[in-house]
């Protein structure tokens, strides 16, 4: 802890720091800089759970996922001194993060699927078979509307359907899956994820659309399987 | 006016406040009068919200500790 930068932590910046709310970018790579451990821990503590999950769709497995927060963590130390904050820290971070997952990637041979290969652009989400044809009075309309969900009571449903969300999630084609990840599960805004992957505000905007269409799609198969 | 395979395409669009307004109005208007797409629009929020509910997955000790002895040999 360095006295300079006003020395141990008040109770107030330890409940801040307790609900994820860190101070201004500036104030953290200060005390980065300057070698405050608590800062790197609270760092490390609020965003290493994101950075697994982003890490994971790049990487084969849960410990090399944590290979690669670990990695970069450690790239984040060598890097500071050179951050210029042009983006914001966590922006930084996290493109680092994905360098490093994708060199991981391609050295664990997981095959992430080639851009134009994957369902990630064009066609519907929904099946055209769920709507009437062109020769219908209401073309285009609803064949039969979708099945109302049953809601989720007890416990042992609650895992069911958490476990139905993940599976979706993990047979996502790459983009898509990366994007509903940080938005959707971590909550990230859009800007940021656009900043993190350099990608566009509308095509992350499709990546999303069709990622929770197709998680909505699995959710629905779940429940009618329940209903019957 | 908007058909329920146009109006599924424009949800999350919709739910990022990202429609133009009169493509914002046709779809407002849609809304109002199709329960099919109503329910279509709840279940993509149930999604999205469903997502943001998944149990974290955190680092393990054992990292966190060699991040943080890493930390004060970078320190020192």
């Amino acid at each position: 802890m360095c006295p300079a930068l006003g020395g141990e932590m008040s109770a107030v910046d330890r409940d801040a720091w307790a609900g994820r709310i860190l101070p201004p970018d500036d104030v953290v790579v200060g005390r980065l800089r300057h070698g405050d451990e608590a800062t790197f821990a609270a760092l490390v503590d609020s965003w290493s759970r994101g950075m697994l999950r982003a890490a994971r769709t790049y990487v084969a497995s849960p410990e090399s996922a944590e290979d690669v927060v670990q990695d970069t963590w450690l790239a984040v130390l060598r890097g500071i001194g050179r951050f210029e904050g042009r983006s914001s820290l966590r922006t930084w971070v996290y493109r680092i993060l994905v360098n490093i997952a994708k060199t991981r990637g391609v050295k664990d041979s997981r095959t992430i699927p080639v851009e134009g290969l994957t369902s990630d652009d064009g066609g519907p989400t929904v099946d055209p078979a769920r709507f009437r044809g062109p020769d219908d009075p209401y073309p285009g309309h609803w064949k039969e509307f979708p099945q109302v969900w049953p809601s989720v009571e007890t416990e042992f449903e609650r895992r069911d359907v958490r476990s139905h969300i993940e599976a979706a999630v993990s047979g996502l084609p790459h983009r898509q899956r990366v994007v509903i990840t940080l938005r959707d599960i971590e909550g990230y805004s859009s800007e940021e994820v656009c900043g993190i992957l350099e990608i566009s505000a509308v095509n992350q905007r499709v990546l999303l659309h069709r990622a929770r269409a197709a998680v909505r799609g699995r959710l629905e198969e779940y429940f009618s399987a329940q209903l019957r | 006016m908007l058909n329920c395979d146009e109006f599924v395409e424009l949800v999350t669009e919709y739910l990022e406040g990202g429609l133009d307004p009169d493509t914002e109005r046709r779809f407002v208007a849609h809304l109002a009068e199709c329960d099919g797409c109503d329910r279509y629009l709840n279940q993509m929020r149930a999604t999205r919200d469903a997502l943001g509910e998944l149990p974290a997955e955190s680092l393990g000790s054992e990292a966190r500790d060699r991040l943080l002895t890493a930390f004060r040999e970078w320190r020192s």
